[in-house]
């Protein structure tokens, strides 16, 4: 579990940096190869984000060498260290610091080696490029050394890395590894490996979620090229020679499959009344009480966020192989291990059957498809008898049966004293909990676990600790310095749709909702709504984000257009992760258009710097998406929005242009960068509108219909 | 099935049997191995398996067969090779122009049909003839800099 890790399981065992500490041993991380290269293996996988790179970058700073001799090894059970999820921007922080002391202790054993093989002392080696050169002639290299046994050992952590300034790569843009095979095409997707033998298996979808099967024609799905028709409950697929044949079969069986169906998922229109009358669990997240002040009178807002999709461009797909007795997997899925555990629950296997291995899929921005399209690729290829099955979800199964990021609600009242500045800050939030991920439960959470025979209850999503930064209340405690605050978590326990991961989790809603209140209340004062987060603000490196993206912006000397707006918004992710501050500029006319978004950013340590300003381009363009379009829709039996027409996404004429200030701090920690910008940008969009418009609109999305409801 | 489907596939002719209704994205990746054309939403939505059809960027999804009769198609792999890489995979390289990368067979290819009519184009142009192509991890900027920069001769 990422969020063990974060908060130190590893027993009792001096704390070592990072994933280091749950995964001791040298050789898991690295191994020097004769052939005059290093494989490190890191248990945290490609998703898009560029974490290849960043990684390669800090081994080879540490170990002396040049970028390409570093290779990585995929994920694996097979033998990767187990770092749990690729999730929660934590990979730097935890994988590459975890790799950054084993390179660096293992450039130390490998230099006492070198040492005594010519005899001299290790003061006088040095390292370049894994040659390693000692007084006069006297030489060696890591290849020539090259030994297992040298990193068959626990790591000390005693090896200090190279202090910040004589590191070569980090801290520079490095080219990305996997774009020169992405633009010819050649293959490096999960999607586009093709095994000897290989079978492509479908699954047929019930009408309705919860639905069950009473009865099937098996025979209806027998066509020419039908290896196996499966039914195990209602849990339905064909195994084919081809795709297109699986997907005919599975027509012919939905067209005489007897389905009992239900109505299960709550009303559409009023999502915020469905989530206050569920019964839930409620923590309280923060607290604390400053002298009293009095107060004149009390300011309360509530916003809303959908469920959304995670909206892959590439639906979910997995290779499923039995053999020997056992399965391998091959899955995009971000935890090999996590999905490793609940496939053994699912499949009744011991888990040391269960291989699970990591190819690069279609983007990943949480818990989506992939682990479950990989329980449906292990059940179909039960029945092909040793030959291994693909199985690629369609696009109605992407948007439709994929986990969804959690509606919430979020209510704040703020008690104003007679200047109206806050004295008392109440804070609630009502969502499911924000993972149901695999391998974390004592059932397993993947879909067609629910539809067999014998099924598997499923159980509600959790939130993590906040200590690892939470779930539902991620971002729900204000940074500011209000006298009191209490900030409450509903965690609702019915959940009709599959809730999960996405993105910044809580953070969307709980920013999107705080940072439009503290503008409200700045407006209302007649106060800058930059100089008021400033006076209330005291951390510097918050502060310092929000200088630079007010003057990059042209915040105060910016001209008054009818029609157009500025909005800012600031968050620390996490409360312990990356600061970011962004300026929206919009164009309100029938609908809005965001001009621009400058965004300044602090993740400490900087890895890559081009890896850094993609990711929150990347994560600022897809979090305007969610601001302007993005709603999940269903009926009561199940989710329509299953296309791109029912689901529409940004296009490239709509995007924004996107201004990226990243201040670099090579001395502190590196933080990840994926999540920060998504709550900031909605909050300034909304903010941009109110200055463009005079209109609050606290309900994402921010559509057309409701600017024009709004305006009265 | 009747006499084998004639086309030409990144130069090389070929004579296809299967039923002349199949998804030209099927014909290209089940049965020619051509694995950089992408399924997304077997609909013409997202444009992820775009092909050029006589210079025209057109869905492979729901191009059937006979449609490509006696054409020229051509998928990222016959766009360019490293050896000789055409101008926008230059490009897409020099600007980092993606991050995960499942739509960018696409993209260059509603690029490189933008390129040949029209080899000069203006940002919103290169923007409009992207409009049809979904890209989900938001490196459309960059997308759209790196068509740029291979309409100025890679500058």
């Amino acid at each position: 579990m990422a969020y063990q890790i974060a908060t130190g399981a590893g027993g009792d065992r001096p704390r070592l940096p990072g994933s280091l500490h749950v995964n001791r041993r040298l050789s898991q991380w690295l191994r020097i190869r004769r052939a005059g290269y290093v494989e490190i293996t890191s248990g945290k996988v490609e998703l898009g984000q560029g974490i290849l790179t960043a990684l390669r970058q800090i081994a080879a700073d540490e170990l002396d060498v040049s970028l390409d001799r570093v290779r990585l090894v995929p994920a694996s059970t097979a033998h990767s260290p187990d770092e749990g999820v690729t999730s929660g921007s934590l990979s730097v922080q935890e994988s590459g610091t975890a790799l950054r002391y084993a390179c660096a202790e293992a450039r130390a054993i490998y230099l006492a080696a070198a040492a005594r093989k010519l005899g001299v002392s290790v003061e006088t080696l040095r390292i370049e490029d894994g040659e390693i050169a000692g007084p006069g002639n006297l030489s060696t290299s890591y290849w020539e050394l090259a030994d297992d046994a040298l990193l068959a050992r626990e790591a000390t952590g005693a090896v200090a890395p190279k202090p910040a300034g004589d590191r070569r790569l980090a801290g520079n843009a490095a080219a990305r590894v996997d774009i020169p095979d992405k633009v010819f095409g050649r293959a490096r997707f999960l999607h586009d490996l093709v095994l000897p033998e290989m079978l492509h298996g479908r699954v047929l979808r019930p009408p309705s979620i919860g639905a069950t099967l009473e009865s099937l024609d098996k025979h209806a799905g027998r066509l020419p090229g039908v290896v196996a028709v499966v039914r195990d409950g209602s849990f339905v697929g064909v195994v084919a020679e081809t795709e297109a044949v699986a997907k005919k079969a599975v027509e012919r069986l939905r067209s005489v499959a007897v389905w009992r169906t239900c109505k299960s998922l709550p009303d559409a229109a009023d999502i915020p009344s469905w989530l206050k009358a569920q019964p839930v669990e409620t923590t309280v997240v923060a607290s604390r009480s400053g002298a009293p002040l009095p107060a004149t009178r009390t300011v309360r807002r509530e916003y809303t966020k959908p469920f959304l999709a995670h909206a892959s461009i590439g639906p979910s797909c997995a290779i499923a192989h039995w053999r020997g007795g056992g399965v391998h997997v091959r899955t995009h899925s971000q935890g090999v291990y996590n999905l490793q555990a609940d496939l053994a629950l699912a499949l009744g296997a011991a888990r040391e059957r269960v291989t699970v291995e990591h190819v690069e899929g279609a983007g990943c921005y949480g818990h989506n498809g992939a682990d479950d399209v990989a329980l449906d690729a292990a059940l179909l290829a039960r029945a092909a008898d040793g030959r291994p099955v693909r199985v690629q979800w369609s696009r109605e199964d992407e948007l439709g049966w994929a986990p969804f990021g959690p509606a919430m609600l979020v209510a704040i009242e703020a008690d104003l004293d007679a200047d109206g500045e806050v004295v008392a800050w109440r804070h609630q939030a009502w969502s499911n909990g924000h993972s149901i991920r695999p391998g974390r439960a004592k059932t397993p959470t993947l879909l067609a676990a629910a539809h067999l025979a014998k099924p598997f209850e499923q159980i509600a999503a959790i939130n993590a600790p906040l200590a690892a930064g939470g779930g539902a209340e991620r971002n729900a405690v204000p940074e500011y310095d209000f006298p009191s605050l209490h900030v409450v978590n509903h965690r609702v326990l019915t959940m009709p749709l599959r809730a999960s991961a996405l993105r910044s989790l809580g953070a969307l809603a709980n920013v999107f909702a705080l940072e439009q209140m503290v503008d409200e209340i700045a407006a209302e004062r007649g106060e800058n709504p930059v100089a008021y987060r400033l006076r209330h603000l005291s951390d510097p490196r918050a502060r310092a984000v929000i200088e630079r993206a007010a003057v990059r912006a042209g915040w105060s000397g910016r001209k008054r257009v009818e029609g157009t707006g500025f909005g800012i918004a600031y968050a620390r992710y996490k409360a312990t992760g990356a600061y970011c501050a962004v300026v929206a500029e919009v164009e309100a006319e029938r609908e809005i258009r965001v001009q621009r978004l400058v965004i300044a950013v602090d993740v400490g340590e900087v890895i890559n710097p081009d890896g850094v300003a993609n990711q929150i381009e990347g994560g600022a363009i897809q979090a305007t998406s969610w601001t302007l379009k993005e709603a999940v829709q269903f009926d009561r039996e199940r989710v329509t929005s299953d296309t791109w027409e029912t689901y529409p996404i940004l296009r490239f004429s709509e995007v924004p242009a996107v201004e990226i200030d990243i201040i670099a701090r090579p001395d502190e920690k590196p933080l990840g960068a994926g999540e920060a910008a998504q709550g900031p940008v909605a909050a300034a969009i909304a903010n941009a509108v109110n200055d463009a418009l005079g209109i609050r609109i606290r309900d994402l999305p921010i559509t057309p219909e409701r600017i024009v409801a709004a305006m009265g | 099935m009747g006499e084998p489907v004639r086309l030409t596939v990144n130069g090389t002719e070929r004579a296809i049997a299967a039923e002349p209704s199949t998804p030209l994205l099927t014909v290209l990746r089940s049965v020619l191995g051509l694995t950089a054309t992408h399924f997304g939403c077997g609909s013409n939505q997202c444009g992820a398996c775009n092909v050029l059809l006589d210079g025209y960027a057109v869905a492979s999804c729901d191009t059937p067969l006979w449609a490509a009769a006696g054409k020229h198609v051509t998928t990222l792999e016959g766009l360019g090779t490293p050896e000789k890489p055409h101008p926008l995979q230059s490009a897409f390289m020099a600007e980092q122009a993606m991050q995960c990368g499942y739509c960018i067979s696409g993209v260059l290819i509603s690029a490189a049909a933008l390129l040949n009519a029209n080899p000069d184009p203006s940002e919103a142009q290169v923007r409009a003839a992207l409009d049809r192509n979904l890209c989900r991890c938001g490196a459309h900027n960059r997308m759209v800099r790196a068509v740029l920069r291979a309409a100025r001769g890679g500058r």
